[in-house]
């Protein structure tokens, strides 16, 4: 099973804006395409990926057939308060992989 | 005789450069399966230039993992924050490659992944408001190695 990698820093200022780096492995297949011997290949991509902090949702994407390989997203949050981070992806043929952080938010 | 002939030709003529005009339009209007994806998607509003920036590479050598951020400026508030950043591309099979959905917790409306490009095209970042001003920027990316075309 795919395991995300996932960039959090550990520490930071509270208010403090930081960057989430989240890389996961997956061919997202296009659905567009066929094999060597002409077989079609059908649609196989990951299709949303959410992150919740402290169970609340901060950010969510839809992704499309053409986000490339192994989606590597990244994207930014304010660091209200020490906790967890959740991230879920989700696709076709019920794809689901999770991945947390944790955060310590100092004063 | 003389003056249906000069009619003739001038009418003739006069197709022949309407023709020209036609035929030479389509190279750059954006193909219709793209802004036929943008309204289903924002609905029938304005969009206007500015305050996004999408950064892409002009020139690719391969389509199949292009590096690419969209940034748009706001101040990221409870009352004016960035809603929605999407982006459309005119080329691919499909026009879609990527929706976001923020909300003033985010600190910066700033992200960026790797997308497929099929061929050399224009890939257009738009913003959504969340008092329902749509903002946009536009790159046209020539790629060299088209994603999509190779087999495995």
């Amino acid at each position: 099973m795919a395991k995300p990698l996932i960039n959090v820093p550990a520490k930071a200022k509270r208010g403090e804006v930081i960057e989430i780096k989240t890389l996961i492995s997956h061919v997202m297949e296009t659905g567009f395409r066929h094999s060597n011997i002409g077989e079609f290949l059908p649609r196989d991509i990951i299709t949303q990926l959410v992150c919740h902090y402290n169970g609340e949702e901060i950010f969510r994407a839809d992704l499309f057939p053409a986000i490339a390989a192994n989606p590597f997203i990244t994207f930014h949050t304010v660091a209200t308060e020490s906790g967890m981070l959740t991230f879920e992806w989700t696709g076709d043929n019920g794809f689901s992989a999770t991945g947390q952080a944790n955060i310590a938010v100092v004063d | 005789m003389d003056q249906s002939r000069r009619e003739l030709l001038t009418g003739a003529a006069a197709f022949a450069g309407g023709l020209l005009l036609v035929s030479a339009r389509p190279a750059d209007a954006t193909p219709a399966s793209m802004q036929a994806a943008i309204r289903n998607m924002l609905g029938d509003v304005e969009i206007g230039k500015g305050k996004v920036s999408l950064d892409i590479a002009p020139l690719v050598e391969n389509g199949n993992a292009v590096p690419m951020t969209v940034a748009v400026e706001s101040p990221m508030t409870a009352t004016n924050y960035v809603k929605a950043i999407h982006v459309f591309n005119e080329k691919n099979p499909k026009p879609n490659v990527i929706s976001i959905h923020l909300g003033p917790r985010a600190g910066k409306a700033s992200i960026s992944t790797r997308i497929r490009l099929a061929d050399s095209q224009r890939v257009v970042a738009i913003a959504q408001m969340n008092d329902g001003s749509v903002w946009s920027d536009e790159v046209n990316v020539i790629v060299t190695l088209a994603a999509c075309v190779e087999g495995l």
